[in-house]
């Protein structure tokens, strides 16, 4: 295409846009808005979904960087020395230890049972925690949907997951057992092997990540002599970087661990690498079928653009019959129709854009959707939006393209006649 | 160069319709002088738009051979013929033919921009041809604002902008009232003055008394030609 084909291309484009009728041109700009939206906020509400649970495993669990204890190990070897660095580095904003254990929570047992009877009682993982250290960490306060957070000096309280409340979590089912008519103030009895305690609910807590809601808070000290720790040995350290810390800079956090050599004892893992391998696979899962949808929806608009200007191509197959006739390029008139094409997509995106980013967005962000394992959020980071935008604008392109063709390639004649 | 601008040879132009072929032109042989104002003149379905559509290249023969020029025009390509057209011819059409979306202005500029000349100076020559055809006061009207009469006046002054070799004009006046049609054959009867090649197509005999020779088509073959003696 030579520049004067361009050019007068883009004249006939421009002004047919500007002359066009403006409630045709804005209902189109609109239809392509929506399915510019409907490729991105499907995919990014699915995608949401999970990430939104990443999001909370990250912020009110896992932390930036998680140090567990090794597989074949009960607990995470030189645990005060990792626990001592992490709080000295730079960038660090807060750590929090967990001393952990596998306990059964029981609220029969100051009554007999009858031989048939099933107590209520459940399976559970007991933490022990400074509870302030773990509030700085994951904001674990926030979330208390009844009663009190647990105070550093109670010995008599726990804090329990609504995961493991019947009236929280209704599930009927042998495989999965849960405490039925519990309320702050209860009394429930902590069993790790041989150890019992009689302890108070203070609070529930839901934060919508597993490992917080099916587990049981006392404070570190409580729990230490429940799980028959002597040592200061922890389970688990939580890390925090100050707001804004870049992936390199956690990355950089593990890796001074890693050249200390605390990785022998230890399982060192940014909250990438911690994340439960189902989330991940979910993630991936539900991009696919977001992907999938979108492409659906990016059909649907390939389609719509193609009708538009077809109809468009159609109802002025005469006029472009006449520019033939006076010796105008058919690359040209080709060339409008794809400028028009163009633009309704381009517009489409501005608006979908304004849309999702102006109002969209920021409402979702205010005020996510609840579901039950996490708060939904909108997943459209700015570079994946505009490849969709992209590729609507390809496809559009395409779309406008073959209809002007089929129509600029009709007999010259027979299109100023209209026959 | 010679002094024939148009040249048929045995002109045919059939049209088939499933297994039934109908012949419009039957064999035309037909000789157009430089500077010539030609009218071809015939009942309906004589044949005289066909004649047209086929020597300004807007479509092409069944067979037989048409020369512009001195140049056999039907061996050019689909583009070359286009071109040709953007240089060589200028049309007006019966029901003006303009672009909606474009101003009078526009409209005749559009060609011009298409030869390669810059958008302001397209601009001014087509004021200048829109001043010669009594527009200077509508360049900035799209077609909807404009009468038939000026519509066709626009036409007129797109088909003349770019100075074309042969100027084509199929019932030109069909549409227009009696006023709208003096004014249009006038600006003809000027151009042909100033030594423009016109073809016109047309059933109204006094318009047709305004060319130089009169073609009469019958049943797709030339019945007559009269050459008009002006006092």
């Amino acid at each position: 295409m030579n520049k004067t084909v361009l050019k007068v291309g883009f004249f006939l484009a421009f002004r047919q846009i500007k002359r066009a009728n403006i409630w045709t041109t804005g209902l189109i700009i609109i239809v392509m808005a929506l399915t510019f939206l409907n490729l991105v906020v499907v995919n990014g509400v699915l995608v949401g979904l999970i990430q939104g649970a990443i999001e909370a495993n990250r912020a009110h669990y896992i932390g930036e960087v998680l140090v567990t204890s090794l597989k074949q190990k009960t607990y995470i070897e030189n645990s005060q020395t990792i626990f001592d660095i992490a709080k000295s580095l730079k960038g660090v904003d807060a750590v929090t230890g967990r001393y952990i254990g596998s306990a059964k929570v029981n609220a029969d047992y100051r009554r007999k049972l009858r031989d048939d009877e099933v107590p209520n009682a459940a399976g559970t993982t007991l933490v022990g925690i400074d509870p302030i250290a773990e509030d700085e960490v994951t904001g674990l306060s926030k979330f208390m949907i009844e009663g009190t957070y647990l105070d550093g000096n109670d010995t008599e309280g726990i804090m329990i997951g609504a995961n493991l409340l019947y009236r929280f979590t209704p599930i009927d089912s042998s495989a999965f057992q849960s405490l039925r008519g519990i309320y702050v103030g209860d009394k429930l009895k902590i069993t790790v092997g041989k150890n019992a305690k009689e302890v108070v609910v203070r609070g529930i807590i839901k934060s919508k990540v597993d490992e917080n809601d099916f587990r049981v808070f006392m404070t570190a000290s409580e729990a230490r002599k429940l799980l028959g720790r002597t040592d200061n040995n922890l389970n688990e350290v939580s890390i925090r970087m100050i707001p804004g810390a870049s992936e390199s800079d956690v990355i950089a956090v593990k890796q001074i661990f890693l050249n200390n050599g605390l990785d022998e004892g230890a399982n060192i893992q940014t909250y990438d690498e911690a994340l439960p391998k189902f989330v991940k696979d979910m993630k991936s899962m539900f991009a696919l079928l977001g992907n999938l949808i979108g492409s659906i929806g990016l059909a649907v608009a390939s389609i719509t653009i193609f009708i538009v200007i077809f109809v468009n191509t159609l109802t002025r197959r005469k006029f472009i019959g006449i520019l033939k006739g006076i010796g105008i390029d058919s690359k040209a008139i080709e060339f409008s129709y794809i400028l028009q094409s163009i633009f309704y997509a381009l517009a489409g995106a501005i608006v979908g854009f304004v849309i999702l980013y102006g109002f969209l967005k920021p409402f979702v962000d205010a005020h996510p959707i609840n579901f039950p394992f996490s708060d939904g959020r909108i997943y459209a980071p700015l570079s994946g939006t505009f490849i969709r935008a992209a590729v609507l604008l390809f496809t559009t392109l395409i779309a406008g393209y073959i209809p002007a063709r089929m129509i600029v390639n009709k007999n010259t004649l027979d299109s100023i006649l209209g026959r | 160069m010679s002094s024939i601008m148009i040249e048929t040879k045995e002109l045919i132009k059939s049209f088939k319709n499933g297994e039934q072929v109908t012949t419009i032109l039957k064999g035309i042989d037909l000789q157009i002088k430089k500077g010539e104002f030609v009218a071809i003149m015939g009942r309906s379905g004589a044949g005289k738009s066909t004649l047209m559509y086929q020597v300004s290249l807007l479509d092409k023969p069944t067979s037989g051979e048409i020369f512009i020029d001195g140049q056999n025009v039907n061996r050019l390509t689909t583009d070359e013929q286009t071109k040709f057209r953007l240089k060589k011819l200028g049309y007006v059409f019966q029901d003006y033919a303009l672009l909606p979306d474009l101003t009078a202005k526009e409209n005749v500029a559009v060609p011009l921009i298409m030869q390669g000349m810059s958008t302001e100076k397209a601009y001014k020559i087509s004021i200048e041809a829109l001043e010669r055809v009594g527009l200077a006061h509508r360049t900035d009207s799209i077609p909807a604002r404009l009468s038939g009469g000026e519509q066709q006046r626009v036409s007129v002054a797109r088909a003349i902008a770019h100075a074309p070799t042969i100027l084509f004009a199929d019932e030109p006046t069909a549409n227009l009232d009696s006023e709208s049609s003096a004014r249009v054959m006038e600006i003809f009867k000027e151009l042909h003055k100033q030594g423009q090649t016109l073809v016109m197509v047309t059933h109204e005999a006094e318009y047709g008394r305004l060319a130089d020779r009169i073609i009469q088509l019958q049943d797709g073959q030339i019945t007559k030609e009269k050459e008009i003696v002006r006092d």
